[in-house]
């Protein structure tokens, strides 16, 4: 059988499985479109909070990126994964306890403020979008390279179903689901490591396979000298400063910890005690891939550099003349995918042979050593915006193409599809819900229509929930920038604004309504014109701001530490010069904050 | 939401503040402290082929995070229970 007809089979399987699903678990009722009836077990929903939050980034791209910045990748790793310590000490068991549907709805009751909810939902909308966009673009990617349709029949096809499970079954279908592509998106990722692993150093676990030995020497260390030779930064060195590692970090943290779709399914839960365990059988489920990210990350980064140097493996001359491949007989994998424009290739001194290397090193002896052997540029790239050659591998390509470069069987590359289009699909649906519960919830029965019944609720969720399909949709054709670094700047914005705000919520009870809205509102347009101001270039097209401009050496992906704290210093003063919270709502906050009496959430 | 009998509010707030603090501090001295701040001090040590504060940064970090929430979890229902806010 070809690759092609098993891919369609594994793709179809799976698919037909989430139909099932949400079919069997559609919903009857607001309570269980919203937070699916709030009786979820705990482990269960650690599982479906992994999948909704390991998106089409942690699974396409998040390797790529390590594979490329080393030790600077490891932002990521953190990042995504210590937010939900914070969620589970300073989030998940407080809301839980406060028991309403919506994050929007919390903020709007704890400051006694429709205006501080209306806010609420602008800010989730925007990260929201953000987000999805990211998301879409993964589907795409996806379809079009494994099945090879073209990227808008793909979109087509990811909403579709999308549209099924989120607007038929809303969070009880969604949770049920997402188990699902948690289990198949945790194969497809693991299966291709552990092989990879095996190859390379002979560990079955791909955690200690990279720090296992490849021949004589150590892996990593084998990977850095690999790297250094040929210009680039060593691999557990990084290039980034140190305190641009730390924003980055922190804001993806706090972000984690102030994404509205993560912090919903919390809500599920019955009770406070489980709502904090939950947070801790997420981390669990989360682990598995991110521990294994590093190593598929160096190993495909090995990998990649050993097949178009065969110097590489063999330890001998890489600048020798035959060391490089001859473009004639490049693999199989690099012609499937020079369609999809991730990977080219271009013979700059037309001697037939691919050359990787970096010719921007700052390293003289590479550069000299490079021009003795008559290289005359980097050779293997992607093609950039405009079309032409780009002197870099995008970063997508280290897990798609992954089981290709180390030579695995054809199942595991249609598992690798499956698996990509089951990240992407888990985490649009929880956004989808997210967005259309603040519209039908916050919004409609909250503010503009409060008489609204129980049927028309849930109708307007199912619409909103279908007209957000639709604009994600859209953001997936015409996508602002590539799948990670959009993803990076919806933490920004949840970092900035949200996050505090709850956080002041439980913790203070005297912060009042004036100083959560102005807060919030400086955290998110503050992050926001940073980051459109830094990255006009990606995000409108316009000339490029110089990275030597950006505040105290802090990059966009970061800048959200700077919003949180302006968050704060900002609430806190406006706090000291308005009227102070009334009595009511600081019994309110104390009630939050002892477990008992929690029951189920109540509807209202 | 009824209040227990014989409930001391800020009794338990501070109690659950003393253990919120320690996941804090624990939290980030595995993360920004052993992973980004002493790293290069870390890096001279090694453990197999890691360089230690690579490690923490890469995997170390998680793996302690997942240990940290259900110790923390575990400690937050000893306090519910002595200061009978548990669920029942």
């Amino acid at each position: 059988m070809d690759l092609k007809t098993l891919t369609y089979i594994v793709v179809g399987l799976s698919f037909a499985l989430y139909i099932g699903i949400a079919i069997w678990a559609r919903a009857g009722t607001t309570k269980e479109f919203y937070i699916a009836g709030g009786g979820v077990h705990p482990i269960v929903n650690g599982m479906a909070t992994g999948a909704d939050w390991m998106s089409a980034a942690s699974f396409i791209s998040m390797a790529g990126l390590i594979a490329f910045l080393g030790y600077g990748g490891s932002v990521y790793l953190m990042g995504w994964t210590g937010g939900y310590v914070l969620l589970a000490v300073l989030l998940a068991p407080y809301l839980r306890k406060f028991g309403k549907f919506t994050v929007p709805e919390f903020i709007g009751d704890r400051y006694y403020s429709q205006t501080a909810r209306i806010v609420a939902v602008i800010c989730l909308i925007f990260i929201s979008f953000t987000y999805v966009a990211g998301q879409m673009r993964g589907v795409g990617i996806v379809f079009s390279r494994f099945l090879e349709v073209d990227i808008t029949t793909g979109l087509l096809v990811g909403m579709g179903l999308v549209f099924f499970y989120a607007v038929l079954g809303g969070m009880k279908g969604i949770t049920y689901t997402q188990v699902a592509q948690y289990v198949v998106l945790i194969f497809a990722y693991t299966i291709p490591a552990v092989f990879i692993s095996l190859q390379i150093s002979g560990n079955v676990f791909p955690q200690l396979g990279l720090g296992g030995h490849t021949g004589e020497m150590y892996f990593l260390d084998k990977l850095n000298q690999t790297v250094t030779d040929l210009g680039f930064a060593a691999y557990t060195a990084g290039n980034k400063t140190m305190i641009d590692v730390f924003c980055i970090t922190l804001a993806l943290m706090a972000g984690t910890a102030g994404l509205p779709h993560v912090i919903v399914r919390f809500f599920t839960v019955p009770k406070v005690h489980d709502a904090r365990l939950s947070a801790g059988w997420a981390l669990v489920f989360i682990a598995i891939l991110y521990t294994t990210a590093p190593a598929v990350g160096a190993m495909a980064r090995y990998n990649l550099h050993a097949t178009v140097n065969t110097a590489v493996a063999s330890g001998g001359d890489m600048f020798a003349p035959d060391a490089s491949i001859e473009g004639e007989t490049r693999p199989e994998w690099m012609k499937r995918w020079e369609k999809t424009g991730l990977v080219m290739w271009e013979d700059k001194n037309s001697d037939g042979r691919i050359q990787y290397y970096n010719d921007q090193s700052k390293d003289e002896t590479v550069l000299a050593k490079a021009e003795a052997a008559g290289w005359a540029g980097n050779e293997l790239g992607s093609k950039g915006k405009d079309g032409k050659f780009e002197g870099k591998v995008d970063n997508d390509i280290m897990v798609l193409a992954n089981p290709e470069i180390a030579g695995l069987p054809d199942w595991v590359i249609a598992l690798i599809a499956a698996g990509g289009i089951a990240a992407a699909l888990s985490t649009a649906a929880g956004l989808l819900l997210v967005i259309s519960s603040a519209i039908s919830h916050d919004l409609l029965k909250g503010v503009f229509a409060r008489n609204i019944s129980e049927k028309g609720e849930l109708a307007a969720g199912r619409i909103a929930a279908a007209v957000a399909v639709l604009i994600a949709g859209y953001l997936g054709y015409n996508p602002p920038g590539f799948v990670a670094q959009v993803v990076a700047f919806a933490f920004g914005l949840a970092c900035a604004s949200l996050f505090p705000t709850i956080v002041m919520g439980i913790f203070s009870k005297t912060m009042n309504r004036a100083g959560a809205i102005v807060g919030m509102l400086t955290g998110l347009s503050f992050t926001l014109a940073y980051i459109v101001y830094f990255k006009r270039d990606v995000l409108l097209g316009m000339s490029k701001v110089p990275d030597s401009e950006w505040l105290f050496g802090i990059s966009p992906e970061g800048i959200g530490v700077v919003g949180m704290i302006l968050n704060f210093a900002v609430a806190y003063l406006v706090m000291k010069l308005t009227p102070k919270c009334p009595d009511h709502i600081q019994h309110l906050v104390e009630g939050i904050r002892y477990p008992r009496g929690a029951g189920t959430a109540q509807a209202h | 939401m009824s209040q227990p009998q014989n409930f001391d509010p800020q009794a338990y707030w501070r109690a659950t503040l003393r253990l919120l603090v320690a996941t804090l501090v624990i939290w980030f001295v595995v993360s920004f402290g052993a992973g980004i701040l002493f790293r290069d001090a870390l890096d001279t040590v090694r453990i197999g082929g890691y360089p230690l504060g690579f490690w923490f940064a890469q995997q170390g970090s998680i793996f302690i995070f997942v240990g940290l929430i259900f110790w923390y979890a575990k400690r937050m229902d000893k306090i519910d229970r002595e200061h009978d806010v548990h669920e029942e």
